[in-house]
């Protein structure tokens, strides 16, 4: 059957105006999330953010990239030269995969693979290997702490992150998001799986190394962490990377706890559901950046152990007692 | 493979360089780490990066000359450098200050004392991570930069009082303005305790960390509010009152373990007591001369030595001045805080994490400049 379809001249189109789509779609989301983002700490802060540049400073982001695309691209002298230009490529394509399987509307999935989810969690991985290579080949030893430091986050983080979402899998029999996402009609999964849903919100705000646990990059002790000596636009790749993955881990807890394109108990009020999926996943988002402008940065070893001795025992009984649940009823 | 890759007889050490280029190194400081992983086996605070000779340029101007070199050496407590300045000089000459300029000097000195710990807050918070109490502190601390920008003339480096007197009189605005900021700052404390002290991230992070004891801090003479952390009650302002500070009821906060919680405490409660002491000298201030009659601009000692200690917001404050009866100082030097405060660090920093190092660092509160002068 994926013999006959792959063959077909409309599954092609398909894919490459949805590439197309996704290319741009990611690109426009993580500036607009930079200003975003910008905005939030200043109205946090009791300021105003930029205003000065477009309405609203809307523009801003733009010519920020612009800016960036025309830095000079500075590589130490003794640096791990081939590693050191791989890395921000490494790190921003993965993101864009991560775009195919998400579910965005009912008819708006570019392709709804059975191991959708699976797909997603196996490509956000490689953010981190791309990390480690950059901290790595920098040849500075800030930038290898940073690497360091997110490689144990992640190998920490993962396990609470993966076990969270077994728990939904679990209720649903299913990796596919058209299905896990139509599963949540009348009830979303967050009221079924609280803990679940905190786990996992806590773990992807880890995973994506946002504050309060953004010590790959803490700034007050590694200067800019794993990409200290990251200019221009590989910088540039870093950063809308960090954008891009917070879109993601927020689209997914979207589609796995708050019920993708449906409205609230199966009431749509006749908005389409793709405007119920941007708008969850961007309430989400000013979580995310809510909590960056709140609180201090966690001490790495107390991260850790946050990670091995409370989420993943926790998480571990949840899956647990849903498993039990799914098979006494 | 085990024969490609040999394992080091040793745990391979390195050591890194923590400034002088460093976000939070609060100045041009550079503390030598040597590492393993990520835990400090030997940290060495190397100062002197922004040595401007401020000693050597007391010995070639006037007393009067020297005044604004005082505030530039502690840029956050300026007026409190300029005080002691000009009492150590008052004290050297014989020079007694009417009634009024002494209260006026009390309410300014109290005003900085209060902004430059509203900027240590909001800077160690940053070094904790936390970005947005810094704001939250600097617009705090914008308000006093005005109230004394409108009565010296500057806002950071403050050239305010006179050998005996003041430069200017403050006037019911002041007043009305010093009065209105206190009540705002008091109405502040709910939100920073919300947002700040009541987090478990941030006593999770300040607890049992960089911990200095009475012991340690005597062996160092460490002073100021990192002292008073250990739970010893000593500031010149009780010790050896000067100015008008033996009128007022305050009290001296202190701590018990000495950990950078203790230390966040103490500089919240002193805030708090510093109003108590600006509302006082409001209430007690009398009318009459601010300064003295004949303005003396180029002062003659007589020859003779002066030692000085006043309590900057960093700790004991001391100028030594010498004179040989000329208008210029034979000597001038300066016993800053800092130094020791500093200085301790070669032995709290042991065994830390790094990014407890700049916890650490964040809570006793430096400024470099004033140890490199």
């Amino acid at each position: 059957m994926m013999e006959a379809a792959a063959t077909s001249g409309a599954y092609w189109l398909r894919l490459i105006v949805g590439l197309v789509i996704v290319l741009i779609f990611s690109q426009l989301n993580a500036l607009f999330l930079v200003w975003l983002e910008r905005k939030v700490a200043g109205h946090i802060q009791v300021r105003l953010g930029p205003m000065e540049v477009g309405p609203h400073g809307l523009l801003q982001t733009i010519v920020d990239g612009i800016k960036l695309v025309g830095k000079e691209l500075i590589t130490p002298a003794r640096a791990d030269r081939k590693l050191f230009v791989i890395a921000p490529v490494l790190v921003f394509m993965p993101v864009l995969v991560a775009f195919l399987v998400l579910p965005f509307g009912p008819e708006l999935i570019i392709r709804d693979m059975n191991v959708g989810l699976l797909l997603i969690f196996a490509f956000s991985t490689f953010s981190v290997l791309a990390i480690l290579v950059g901290g790595w080949a920098s040849n500075n030893k800030y930038a290898l702490l940073g690497a360091i430091r997110s490689v144990a986050q992640a190998v920490a983080y993962e396990i609470p992150l993966l076990l969270s979402v077994m728990s939904v899998v679990l209720m649903v029999n299913s990796f596919r998001f058209s299905e896990l996402v139509m599963a949540q009609q009348r009830v979303w999964f967050v009221f079924l799986q609280p803990v679940a849903a905190l786990i996992y919100f806590i773990c992807a705000t880890a995973e994506t190394n946002r504050a309060p646990f953004d010590i790959p990059e803490a700034e007050s002790e590694l200067v800019a962490g794993f990409h200290t000596e990251y200019s221009g636009m590989r910088f540039g790749l870093f950063f809308l990377a960090e954008y891009t993955n917070m879109f993601i881990v927020c689209a997914v807890a979207t589609s796995l706890f708050f019920g993708g394109w449906h409205g609230p108990f199966g009431f749509s009020f006749k908005i389409p559901g793709v405007v119920w999926f941007l708008a969850k996943t961007y309430v989400l988002l000013f979580v995310l950046m809510w909590f960056r402008w709140t609180f201090p940065r966690v001490r790495f070893d107390q991260l850790m152990n946050f990670s091995w001795k409370v989420l993943i025992p926790l998480s571990m009984l949840n899956l647990v007692i849903t498993a039990l649940v799914l098979k006494l009823v | 493979m085990a024969e490609q890759f040999p394992q080091p007889a040793q745990q391979q050490l390195y050591s890194l360089n923590l400034g002088p280029q460093h976000p939070s190194t609060h100045g041009v400081l550079r503390v030598l780490l040597t590492l393993d992983g990520e835990y400090i086996l030997e940290a060495d605070p190397i100062i002197g990066y922004g040595h401007r000779g401020h000693e050597k340029m007391g010995e070639n101007r006037t007393y009067l000359q020297f005044m604004p070199n005082a505030s530039r050496m502690d840029y956050l407590s300026g007026l409190l450098y300029n005080h002691g300045f000009c009492l150590a000089v008052e004290k050297l000459a014989g020079i007694e200050p009417p009634e009024r300029a002494k209260y006026i000097r009390v309410i300014c000195a109290e005003l900085n004392r209060i902004s430059s710990h509203l900027l240590w807050f909001g800077t160690f918070l940053m070094d904790l991570g936390a970005f947005t109490p810094f704001l939250y502190c600097f617009d705090d601390r914008e308000n006093i930069l005005d109230i004394l920008d409108r009565v010296s003339g500057s806002r950071l480096t403050y050239s305010y009082c006179r050998f005996g007197g003041v430069a200017r009189d403050v006037d019911d605005v002041f007043i009305e303005q010093t009065r209105a900021f206190i009540k705002r700052l008091r109405s502040r404390w709910p939100d920073y305790h919300n947002l700040v002290t009541k987090n478990v991230i941030f006593i999770h992070r300040v607890r049992d960390v960089g911990i200095i004891d009475k012991d340690l801090a005597r062996r160092f003479g460490v002073t100021g509010p990192n002292l008073r952390a250990a739970g010893v009650a000593f500031d010149m302002r009780k010790v050896e009152p000067y100015e008008v500070y033996d009128r007022f009821d305050f009290e001296i906060p202190t701590g018990s373990k000495g950990d950078a919680l203790d230390r966040y405490r103490v500089r919240l409660e002193e805030m708090e007591q510093s109003c108590r002491i600006i509302e006082q000298a409001l209430d007690q201030m009398p009318d009459g001369p601010y300064r003295q009659e004949r303005v003396r601009l180029k002062v003659k000692p007589p020859r003779g030595e002066v030692y000085f200690a006043f309590e900057s917001a960093r700790g004991q404050t001391a100028y030594y001045l010498v004179s040989d009866g000329s208008p210029y100082p034979y000597r001038v030097h300066v016993r800053v805080p800092s130094f020791g405060n500093l200085h301790c660090l070669t032995e709290v920093l042991k065994e830390t994490l790094v990014a407890d190092a700049i916890a650490i660092l964040g809570s006793i509160d430096i400024v470099v400049p004033e140890i490199d002068r």
